[in-house]
């Protein structure tokens, strides 16, 4: 903490001696730029529409229909990829997991009535998933302890038109995911971020409305997202861009916070001690912390305590770890044209001090604090701001030519070729107990090959079902756990499995 | 000297044959030794998982090369592919890597070997809380699981070093572990007749016997201990049969937002390589291990250690960095039973955001170590050498006769 006083200290003298040197060395009219037109930031992304993070279907697939009293997961483990689970009108209590790819799972909506998955205070998560190409959409979701939709990895998803009120830690929680919406949902009494997107690229999130909640939308170690269109009111801080230390994916950058309502984020902070959003002082709109190439553009940030934005590097930030891999510093952050009012009017000492040190008293619409390269902001005559000193005039006005940065078609699976496939699976598995020419566990392949002659469709059954056809070698284990393309291809592979290769 | 390496290619004992190789030193009698000695040569062919390349190089093969992963970190789900590994050995270095491990000859006193604390009949760990080093010295630290140390970019349990070789050498050379010198491990093994033609065969190209062969023939070997074809790889792949009910339940309560397992010990590998401060209690007597702090030189990392795999986990019990708790049960009480609960009143430790307050039921607990259990696999064991060049008394000899 001292270091990062004196360091506070520094740069409060730096921004001191350069705010008085552009005192004197500039006339007093301020530099008014029109973001009506003029240049648009180039930082990429799709300048085209892109409505949906969901390619087509793998499978023309069926409609399994679950009715109150049935469970939803049963559904789930009968559901093919490419099928869809509509859950009718009722209370289900259960926790819904989701390992497989391409399943929608939709509530369906009668005279305002929605499926309601209740975990009465009792069960963990509503809705987990790992699998690709997930919809979930139309669900209220109540009273789980611990996140309402949850999931690790899983590309191309999008979570819609969800209610989500008091369910534990997050309402939202999309992780490790590339390419995904989260739009329309209504997420409120969450004790750490109502929506939340951990580790992720690619992300979407427009058109929620997020209350009473310790963060409303939270990017975090997250490149590439969108957050759009909001309304966030009365959490303690409402959009939040930043980078926790110690996590294995240590960036957030391309970040453009853009159109939202941000509106009275003053509610006592409830966090739990030692996460990061205890650290948000309560009464803040906007939050940026080391993460990278942040805009924030056509925002409505009213009535916050402490600050409209604030703007911090690691070293002003209290109770976080180290993390010699992260770049603790917020560089490249712009702020274009937004609609500030009223904000900072009771702020935090901290803020309050420093900003003594810039002579600066009264309201605080944007408070900087720490080394912060390439910044710019145009119009700061529209706002009462500290530590800007350093900012430049961007030289762009808007982001109009970034529509989206989800990816065209979603992101695509790996592709295998079959032969590499087999080559995986004989190496990965096969060769635990079976060498071309020498007797393992089990027979050579040589002794194989002979014996099956070719006959993929042979091996592939035997492999699924197998029985004991030599006394002096044990039963093989079914290796039905391998899906029917990798069967096949292994089968094909061993079958011809080149000589220079057979190993061990 | 009577020579006798193990001309038995690489018998691998796969669990579900034969369950009952697995029972301690019962696995070193599972290769039928050979009637004749075998001539001094290091296997020609790589180990089971391993394509050997054109130009003699050893190649990872896996299932999970199947699929990505966000950024090509190698975290995430259930169908992600694993962080970046190293593989490209020759097959002659891997085999005189797994005959260095396993020979006491690499120790001051000639009494223990890499296999003494790294035994693959206990998950390549040693059973111990703390691990013993020669002279019977017991040291601070549990000694971790070798099992797919090819995926691990930091070793010990303080991070500090960053490869396999940097980590190999350094116990044969600490004085608490195998208490050696270079200087006499190079001229003890040049002293055994069968080493110097060993190495010539593993690094053909370089004249003399030295100390970055050593390292490097103990990381080939190191890299080839693969583990990812256990029950829960199947469920992983796609296969929900693999576990059951209970099992998957437990699957379910390791990746909720209560419990959090699954943040900082994310598949596939199960650990996402982070140092983290949880403060678990050290045993009785023991004053607080400050870990990484001395790595990173911060009292931040006070207490905090590499988040360890766990993979094979129930196979190498006791748990945690100076093995406090006995079994996986006593690990899950310990994180359920809430944050700093076990840390001294005036200790100033900087505790993981995510060491909360789960406050699990009983029935969760039990569930969590049902699904802990289904990440073992020990299909791929290496095969271990009957004797070794030193013609020292290997462990697996040891550990037989006393049986």
């Amino acid at each position: 903490m001292k270091k990062a006083k004196t360091l506070g200290f520094i740069i409060a003298l730096a921004a001191f001696i350069g705010g008085w040197q552009l005192g004197t060395n500039l006339n007093d009219t301020p530099q008014i730029t029109s973001s009506v037109g003029g240049a648009s930031y180039g930082g990429g992304g799709q300048a085209d529409r892109i409505n949906t993070a969901l390619p087509e279907r793998t499978a023309a697939g069926q409609t399994i229909k679950v009715n109150p009293g049935d469970s939803i997961q049963a559904a789930v483990e009968i559901a093919q990829p490419g099928d869809t689970i509509q859950v009718m009108p009722g209370v289900y209590s259960e926790t819904v997991y989701i390992d497989k790819d391409d399943i929608h799972l939709v509530g369906v909506i009668e005279a305002g009535e929605r499926a309601t998955l209740d975990g009465l205070g009792k069960l963990n998560d509503a809705i987990l998933y790992s699998g690709n190409n997930i919809l979930i959409a139309n669900f209220k979701i109540t009273r789980y302890k611990g996140n309402g939709i949850m999931s690790q990895a899983g590309n191309n998803f999008e979570i819609r038109n969800n209610i989500i009120i008091d369910t534990g830690i997050y309402g939202i929680f999309p992780q490790l995911g590339v390419n995904g919406v989260i739009e329309h949902n209504i997420v409120s009494g969450i004790a750490d971020a109502a929506i939340y997107v951990g580790m992720s690229d690619n992300i979407h999130v427009a058109h929620n409305e997020v209350f009473d909640s310790v963060a409303g939308i939270e990017i975090e170690n997250s490149r590439h997202a969108i957050v759009e269109n909001n309304y966030t009111h009365n959490n303690s801080g409402g959009i939040l861009a930043f980078i926790t230390p110690g996590l294995p994916i240590k960036t957030t950058y391309d970040v453009i916070i853009r159109n939202n309502f941000i509106l009275d984020n003053n509610i006592p902070n409830f966090a739990a001690p030692g996460s990061t959003v205890a650290g948000i002082p309560s009464g803040t709109g906007i939050l940026v912390m080391a993460a990278d190439d942040v805009i924030i553009e056509g925002n409505i940030i009213v009535n916050h305590k402490v600050a409209g934005i604030l703007i911090n590097d690691h070293g002003n930030a209290p109770g976080l770890t180290l993390d010699p891999d992260v770049d603790p510093n917020a560089d490249r952050v712009m702020i274009l044209d937004n609609v500030m009012h009223n904000n900072g009017y009771d702020t935090i000492d901290e803020v309050r001090a420093f900003a003594l040190t810039e002579l600066h008293t009264g309201d605080i619409d944007i408070f900087q604090i720490g080394p912060s390269e390439e910044s710019c902001i145009i119009n700061r005559h529209r706002y009462n701001h500290v530590g800007l000193g350093d900012f430049a005039e961007c030289g762009f006005t808007n982001t109009h030519s970034t529509h989206s940065y989800l990816l065209a078609g979603g992101a695509k699976p790996r592709v295998i070729d079959p032969e590499e496939r087999g080559e995986i699976a004989y190496m990965g598995i096969c060769a635990g107990c079976h060498a071309y020419d020498d007797v393992l566990i089990g027979p050579s392949i040589r002794d194989i090959q002979a014996m099956y002659a070719g006959n993929v469709a042979g091996i592939v059954s035997y492999i699924n079902a197998p029985f004991k056809v030599r006394a002096e070698y044990p039963e093989m284990p079914a290796q039905n756990y391998l899906d029917a393309e990798t069967q096949l291809a292994v089968a094909d592979y061993l079958l011809n499995i080149p000589l220079e290769q057979s190993q061990p | 000297m009577a020579l006798l390496l193990s001309t038995v290619s690489r018998t691998n004992l796969i669990k579900q044959v034969y369950p009952l190789l697995l029972l301690g030193a019962l696995v070193f009698c599972g290769a039928a030794a050979s009637e004749e000695p075998a001539p001094i040569t290091l296997s020609p062919d790589c180990p089971a998982s391993f394509l050997r390349s054109e130009n003699n190089q050893c190649l990872l093969r896996n299932l999970y090369q199947l699929y990505d992963s966000l950024g090509d970190h190698g975290i995430g789900g259930l169908k992600t592919a694993l962080p970046a590994h190293r593989d490209g050995f020759s097959p002659q270095q891997i085999d005189l890597g797994r005959l260095l491990f396993f020979d006491p000859l690499l120790s001051a006193d000639q009494s223990v070997s890499c296999a003494s604390c790294h035994n693959p009949s206990q998950g390549f760990s040693d059973g111990l809380g703390r691990s013993l080093g020669i002279h019977g010295q017991l040291g601070t630290r549990s000694a971790p699981s070798l099992w797919n140390s090819a995926f691990i970019k930091e070793f010990f349990w303080d991070a500090r070093a960053q490869s396999l070789e940097e980590q190999a050498l350094s116990p044969l050379f600490s004085p608490q572990e195998m208490g050696n010198s270079p200087s006499q491990l190079l001229s003890n093994l040049q002293a055994v007749e069968a080493y110097p033609k060993l190495f010539k065969q593993a690094f053909p190209d370089t004249e003399n016997l030295n100390l970055d062969q050593i390292a490097t023939a103990l990381a080939a070997f190191q890299s080839s201990l693969i583990s990812l074809n256990s029950r829960y790889d199947q469920y992983a792949h796609g296969y929900a049969e693999a576990l059951n009910p209970q099992e998957i339940e437990g699957l379910n309560i390791f990746r909720s937002f209560v419990a959090r397992c699954s943040q900082c010990h994310m598949p596939p590998l199960f650990t996402n390589q982070q140092i983290a401060v949880i403060g678990t209690p050290e045993p009785e007597g023991m004053p607080r291990d400050i870990g990484a702090e001395k790595t990173f030189d911060s009292p931040l990392l006070k207490g905090g250690f590499k988040v360890p795999s766990l993979r094979n986990i129930a196979e190498t019990a006791p748990y945690m960095h100076s093995g406090r708790f006995e079994t996986l049960r006593e690990v899950a009480q310990f994180y359920s039973d809430g944050r700093g609960h076990a840390v001294p009143q005036g200790e100033d430790l900087l505790l993981h955001w995510h060491i909360s307050e789960p406050d699990l039921s009983s029935h969760e607990l039990d569930r969590l170590v049902d699904f802990m259990r289904t990440l073992s696999d020990s299909s791929l064991l290496p095969s271990i050498p009957q004797s070794v060049p030193s013609g020292l008394k290997t462990m697996s000899e040891k550990n037989h006769e006393k049986s």
